[in-house]
C-alpha cells in the first residue's frame, strides 16, 4: 500500500478503497445538492430525494449522529442573502426532518454576524428548536469588540482559554479548538501555544483507536492562503493526533463544502447557513457570493455525520436547504 | 479739515483692501494648508485598502470608509490606533501627528494590510 500524500487526495492507508475519480465526482455533486456518503471509507451517492433511504440502513443510522452547521451569520441583511433568519430556519427543518435524528448540534462559529447580543439571542432562539444541545466555537465575526469575552460567558462555560474544551459522545472524542483569536497582520487563523499544549495534553491518555472529531471555525489545513483560508500552526496540533486511527476534522468560515483526505485524518468543511462564497481564486476576494435568488438555497446547507463503531472513518454528508 | 478726514477715509478703503488682500492670501494659504491637514479617505472594499499604501503630511486625518458588503476593522500593526468594527459605510478617521510609518491590517480578515507613510 502506497503511502503517497497527493494534495486534494487519498491515499488507500486505511484499506478504504477510496478512490480519487470517486472523490472528485462526489465533490461535484456536493455542490449540485446531492449527498456524498461515505460509510467505512466507500463512497456512495443518493440524491436528495432518497434521504429517506439512507435513514433505513443500519449503516447509515450508526450509532452516533450529529449534525454540523456553521456560519449562520444572524444580522447579515445585504443582497447576497437579505433573509438568514429564514435560511437558518430551513436548517433546522432540515435537521428535524432527518429520519436518523441527531444527538446534538456542532455549531462552527460566526453564529452572528456583528458580535451583537440580539444576533446571539436569535440564533439561541432559532435552534431552540431542534430540542438538540449546541456545541459551539467561535468565528472571527462572534470575537468582535470584546476580544470574545461575550462569546464565553454564552458558549463557553467550562471551556478554556479562548474558549477551547473537549467532551466525549458514545465514546468518540470532541475537541472544539479556536483558531480565531489574536490574529496577526497579514496572518492565517492561529491557535497558539497555550491552546496546543492543553491539546497534546488532552489526546496525550487516550487510545490510538478512540475516534476523534475536532472541529474549530477556520480550516484546519491551507485552503487558500491568499484568503486566509488556513491555520498557520494547525500541523502541530495534528502532529499531537497522529497516533489516532481515526481523526474527523470538521471546519466551517469558506462557505462551501470542501473535502481533504490524508493518512487517517479526514478534513471537512461544511457549507453556511447564510450566504455562500466563490471557489478559491474564483473572484477577486472571498465575500459573500449573489446567486439567483431561486438558486440561494441549493448553495446553503447542514452536514450530516454518522459513526458506526468499528468503522475507522465516519460518514460524512452534506445536504443543501434546497 | 476735509482733506485730514478725506486722507484716513481715502486711506482706510485702500489699508483695508491692502489688508484684505494680505489675510486673503494668507487666508489661501491657510486653507491649502488646512486642505493637506483635513481628511484624506481611503476606501476598504473587496477585502482591501484602497489605496494600500497612502502618503500624507504629518497633521493630516486620515478617514476610512467601509464600502465592503462585510464588516472590517482598521488596526494599527504597533498598537498606534484601532477602529472599532465598521459595517458597510461606517468610518474611522485617525489624525497622524507624527512622521513614521504606520502598518496597519483588518483583525478580522488579517490578509488585509495597508500602509500610512506621514511626511
Amino acid at each position: 500500500m502506497t503511502n503517497k500524500v497527493k494534495d486534494e487526495i487519498l491515499h488507500d492507508h486505511n484499506q478504504d478503497g477510496i478512490d480519487r475519480r470517486g472523490f472528485l465526482k462526489c465533490m461535484a455533486w456536493a455542490g449540485t445538492g446531492a449527498l456524498c456518503v461515505m460509510q467505512g471509507g466507500v463512497l456512495k451517492s443518493y440524491s436528495l430525494s432518497r434521504l429517506s433511504d439512507l435513514g433505513g440502513s443500519a449503516a447509515a443510522a450508526g450509532e452516533l449522529s450529529f449534525v454540523q452547521i456553521s456560519d449562520s451569520h444572524m444580522g447579515f441583511n445585504k443582497p447576497a442573502n437579505p433573509d438568514v433568519t429564514g435560511t437558518l430556519k430551513a436548517a433546522v427543518d432540515k435537521i428535524n426532518g432527518l429520519s436518523a435524528a441527531p444527538e446534538f448540534l456542532l455549531h462552527t462559529g460566526d453564529i452572528s454576524h456583528l458580535s451583537k447580543p440580539e444576533e446571539f439571542d436569535a440564533v439561541d432562539q432559532i435552534l431552540k428548536a431542534t430540542g438538540k444541545e449546541v456545541f459551539f466555537v467561535p468565528g472571527e465575526h462572534d470575537v468582535l469588540n470584546d476580544d470574545g469575552a461575550q462569546f464565553r460567558e454564552r458558549y463557553g462555560k467550562g471551556a478554556k482559554g479562548a474558549g477551547w474544551y473537549s467532551f466525549e459522545k458514545k465514546g468518540v472524542h470532541f475537541i472544539g479548538l479556536v483558531n480565531v483569536m489574536n490574529l496577526k497582520a497579514g496572518g492565517l487563523g492561529t491557535l497558539g501555544h497555550e491552546q496546543l499544549e492543553w491539546l497534546e495534553d488532552d489526546v496525550k491518555h487516550l487510545k490510538s483507536s478512540t475516534p476523534i472529531v475536532v472541529f474549530a471555525h477556520i480550516p484546519l489545513w491551507t485552503v487558500y492562503p491568499d484568503w486566509g483560508w488556513g491555520t498557520e500552526d494547525s500541523a502541530q496540533a495534528l502532529a499531537y493526533l497522529k497516533k489516532f486511527g481515526s481523526v474527523t476534522v470538521l471546519n466551517g468560515h469558506i462557505h462551501q463544502t470542501m473535502q481533504k483526505v490524508e493518512g487517517n485524518v479526514t478534513f471537512h468543511t461544511a457549507a453556511s447557513t447564510a450566504f455562500p462564497q466563490p471557489q478559491p481564486g474564483k473572484a477577486d476576494s472571498p465575500g459573500p457570493m449573489k446567486v439567483p435568488a431561486e438558486q440561494l438555497r441549493s448553495v446553503l446547507g447542514i452536514t450530516d455525520v454518522n459513526y458506526v463503531r468499528g468503522q475507522h472513518a465516519l460518514a460524512v454528508v452534506d445536504s443543501s436547504l434546497a | 479739515m476735509r482733506r485730514r478726514v478725506w486722507i484716513p477715509v481715502l486711506a482706510a478703503p485702500v489699508i483695508a483692501a491692502a489688508v484684505l488682500l494680505a489675510s486673503g492670501a494668507l487666508g489661501l494659504a491657510a486653507s491649502t494648508a488646512q486642505a493637506q491637514a483635513s481628511s484624506v479617505e481611503v476606501k476598504i472594499d473587496n477585502f482591501s485598502f484602497g489605496p494600500a499604501t497612502l502618503t500624507v503630511a504629518a497633521g493630516t486625518t486620515v478617514t476610512w470608509t467601509n464600502r465592503d458588503d462585510i464588516p472590517h476593522t482598521v488596526v494599527s500593526d504597533d498598537k498606534v490606533f484601532k477602529s472599532k468594527v465598521l459595517d458597510t459605510d461606517e468610518k474611522f478617521s485617525y489624525t497622524f501627528t507624527k512622521p513614521g510609518t504606520y502598518g496597519y491590517f483588518c483583525s478580522i480578515h488579517p490578509k488585509m494590510t495597508g500602509k500610512v507613510v506621514v511626511q
